[in-house]
């Protein structure tokens, strides 16, 4: 096997790469990341074999007679959606690598089927009925009081005990 | 999903985030996270490979179950390509686009504030 070496890091920061693009397009006032020291951390309660999964997803729903003009008409809201209820989840406004690949492989960037099989094969207790869709905002508020606090009283009435995140 | 990641394990629902964006997510700073250096788009792995799909689930479970302390990372041993040549295409900025970019981002500016104006008008 031949040795590799780099000279660089190979992991992209997406926080320059966006910032120097929009520069790049004219707009003078950077995004804001969060960013924290600490973070909150809960222990699992129980055996992940008799735990409920819940999935979350940053992609959603759009309205069927929905016209896209400027960013601010896109109705991000938060969803919860039957498991099998997958047609006509939208990512085409989010942010990601258009260019490089595609998700008409749910399995891609939803991990249902894979937590089903999961299920079935006993690694988990359960998967949640439902899946949640927390779309990203540009107001980091709008996420900490509104949209999170929706998908956990989602879950909480779908017994959901662990949850996979999975943003685009 | 770092700052949903981060309410839910405040409310005693612990969370692990599967990602591609890792200076995002690690800057937000969340409990757990399987790190997928892929182009963004499919942090559970590549389109219509089920067994890179399920070994990507299967770290994910197994990151949930034996995490002891928050801000673990761990990266998913996937490769995208033998190329690395996404890296820099992704939002790629240089003296060959510039203009390009610039160009665009005023027509951007000038169309929303076309729809803004007429809405105004309505």
């Amino acid at each position: 096997m031949t040795e590799r070496r780099r000279t660089h890091r190979s992991h992209l920061s997406y926080i320059d790469k966006s910032r120097e693009y929009y520069s790049a397009s004219g707009y003078e006032q950077p995004y804001g990341w969060a960013t924290h020291d600490d973070a909150p951390f809960a222990a699992l309660a129980k055996p992940l074999s008799e735990c409920r999964v819940g999935l979350v997803t940053t992609s959603y729903f759009l309205p069927s007679d929905f016209v896209y003009e400027v960013p601010s008409d896109l109705p991000r809201v938060p969803d919860a959606r039957p498991v099998d209820e997958v047609e006509g989840l939208d990512n085409q406004y989010l942010f990601w690598a258009k260019d490089e690949t595609h998700t008409d492989d749910l399995g891609s960037f939803l991990p249902i089927t894979q937590m089903q099989a999961m299920a079935d094969q006993g690694r988990i207790g359960s998967l949640s009925p439902r899946y949640y869709c927390l779309p990203t905002q540009y107001s980091h508020r709008l996420t900490e009081r509104r949209d999170a606090p929706q998908i956990f009283q989602w879950m909480v009435e779908d017994e959901v005990d662990v949850a996979v995140m999975v943003p685009l | 999903m770092g700052l949903g990641a981060r309410h839910l394990e405040a409310n005693g629902i612990p969370t692990v985030v599967i990602g591609s964006a890792r200076d995002i997510v690690e800057e937000c700073g969340v409990a757990r996270f399987v790190f997928v250096d892929f182009p963004l788009g499919n942090p559970c792995g590549k389109p219509g490979d089920l067994a890179m799909q399920n070994r990507i689930a299967t770290l994910a479970l197994d990151v949930l179950e034996g995490a002891i302390a928050p801000r673990t990372t761990v990266q998913a041993p996937e490769v995208w390509a033998d190329d690395d040549g996404w890296r820099d295409r992704f939002m790629h900025v240089g003296d060959d686009n510039r203009q390009e970019l610039a160009a665009a981002g005023a027509e951007r500016r000038r169309h929303q504030d076309e729809v803004r104006s007429r809405r105004a008008e309505q």
